[in-house]
């Protein structure tokens, strides 16, 4: 049997064989499921109810509806997007797995991209609920933002998936011991990013700094577009090509350590 | 002949005149300080069964590591099925496989599904069929539709035998592949293993502490002791030269030393 082979060497049934993998192993456990909307449903309660008091109170809140809980939904989609990538990567580690599949014809651009997919599908059943319970509960539908949520949303998932693929680099160079990054680092990005405040809160030097990360561009793209009704383009193109910048950044320090992981045997080693 | 692990061919003549299956030449392979595979030669006819002997940190399971492509070696050449490895791993990877108690199949998933996957990987034409005669083969009918994680250890072993024979590989890697099994399941393992040999002539290399496995498979033995090989020859060759009926004997004599005066 001939399979397409894409520009590159890209076999998109192996790709499809690791995505039939998670789904399978997502479909296997009722737990797991559950927890993709437990957490961001919880969010999303805590936060609108947050909100609605604020509203009450405040004169500038009451004017920008909404700003809180799409702060709120915008960070779910970075922060799970980057957790749906890494998640998947981490069940190759647990499961032991990973020498089968570097054994395999698999390459490392399709494991990523197959890794990319589950990040969207696992952001789906977290983060769609969530924006029905905004809307039911709290009046605030997301997608009455239009196009600019497609920007708003790329910008944010190729962020995700660019600290996934260097945080998924870290644990195949250093095992399991270095799992907790996993699982933090995005906490390290929330305060420089400005997801719940503009970046001129911040002292002038931290400034350059939050400017570096496209989150930032989009979190100030989303307060411009519910505060002042107006969509700042600029910014999204600015966002865009930093990630373009960070997507390359990581995938190239994934290969080197990928490669830094076969020189040192971690990959027939893949415990603690 | 090699001696004592000071000598090692270029490349060890077990098939000169053919092309070989793998190509090791100068291996070494450095953690640190510590040589784990130092300065190894060997050359493997295809079709044959090759044991890789040792004891406990021999640099067997690096050796083994370092053809599959896993780690790569501080220096020496590697060719598999004619290809360079890692540099050309994308072009041969396909035609081989390999099976290993460091490595596990997806715990969660069932037998079929993760043969499923494994099928998709290598691109398995009729992938239905092809686990249908794997199932027959290696009597995994049972529990096919089972979770991987809720099978023993003999039923285990089998799925991961038949992971590795999923893309009918031209060249097999096993890594210990009876460890931890009954003497029943263990046997059952190694019929289907000459078996598999003589229908696709397959190649297969085998790191084994099982000395009475080796003696049954395998056309050749390596012996491998502190990263370098001791012996290179046939089972029966090499008990002659150790004075030795079993290769348990010849075993103990390496491990501990004891390199009997006729051996040459």
């Amino acid at each position: 049997m001939s399979e397409l082979v894409l520009p590159g060497g890209i076999a998109p049934h192996r790709i499809n064989a690791m995505i039939l993998r998670y789904w399978y192993l997502l479909i296997s456990s009722w737990p797991r499921l559950l927890e993709l909307i437990y957490w961001p449903a919880l969010q999303i309660i805590t936060w609108g109810f947050l909100q609605t008091y604020i509203s009450q109170n405040a004169g500038f809140f009451a004017q920008a509806g909404g700003i809180l809980i799409g702060a709120v939904i915008l960070w779910d989609i970075l922060f799970r997007g980057q957790l749906g990538f890494s998640i998947s990567f981490l069940e190759e580690m647990w499961a032991r797995n990973l020498g089968n599949l570097m054994m395999s014809p698999l390459t490392p651009i399709e494991f990523l991209i197959a890794l990319m997919v589950m990040s969207l599908i696992r952001l789906a059943i977290g983060v769609i609920p969530m924006t029905l319970l905004a809307m039911i509960f709290f009046d605030f539908n997301i997608y009455g933002i239009g196009l600019p949520l497609v920007a708003f949303f790329c910008n944010l998932i190729f962020t995700s998936w660019s600290l996934g693929i260097f945080v998924s680099g870290l644990v195949l160079r250093n095992g399991l011991g270095a799992e907790s990054i996993v699982w933090t680092l995005m906490f390290g990005v929330m305060p420089l990013a400005c997801i719940y405040y503009p970046v001129t809160v911040l002292p002038h030097w931290l400034q350059y700094v939050a400017w570096a990360l496209p989150p930032t561009y989009v979190f100030e793209g989303m307060r411009s577009l519910l505060i002042g009704h107006v969509f700042r383009a600029d910014l999204m193109i600015d966002a865009l090509l930093i990630n373009v910048v960070l997507l390359i950044a990581s995938f190239a320090i994934f290969l080197a350590l990928l490669r830094s992981a076969r020189r040192h045997g971690s990959l027939i080693q893949s415990g603690e | 002949m090699m001696k004592n692990g000071t000598l090692t061919p270029q490349w060890p003549a077990a098939n000169p005149a053919g092309s070989a299956a793998i190509e090791v030449a100068q291996l070494v392979k450095l953690y640190k300080t510590t040589r784990a595979v130092d300065g190894v030669s060997f050359r493997i006819a295809p079709g044959s069964i090759t044991g890789l002997l040792g004891g406990n940190g021999a640099g067997k399971t690096t050796t083994i590591a370092m053809i599959m492509g896993l780690v790569l070696p501080t220096s020496g050449r590697i060719q598999v099925l004619g290809c360079s490895m890692p540099e050309q791993s994308a072009e041969v990877l396909g035609r081989m496989n390999f099976e290993s108690p460091y490595v596990d199949m997806p715990m969660r998933l069932t037998v079929r599904q993760n043969l499923t996957i494994f099928g998709r990987l290598y691109a398995v034409p009729n992938l239905r069929e092809r686990i249908a005669k794997l199932a027959a083969d290696l009597d995994l009918g049972d529990f096919l539709d089972r979770a991987n994680g809720k099978l023993s250890a003999g039923q285990k072993t089998r799925v991961a035998l038949a992971k590795a024979l999923i893309n009918q590989p031209e060249l097999l890697l096993l890594d210990e592949p009876t460890a931890s099994l009954d003497p029943d399941t263990a046997d059952w393992i190694r019929r289907h293993l000459e078996t598999y040999r003589k229908v696709h002539g397959a190649t297969i290399l085998l790191a084994s502490h099982n000395m009475l496995e080796v003696e049954r498979l395998c056309d050749r033995v390596i012996i491998m002791k502190r990263g370098r090989i001791e012996d290179d020859d046939t089972p029966d060759r090499i008990m002659a030269r150790y004075n030795r009926t079993t290769m348990e004997e010849v075993f103990l004599d390496v491990a501990r030393g004891r390199i009997k005066e006729g051996a040459s």
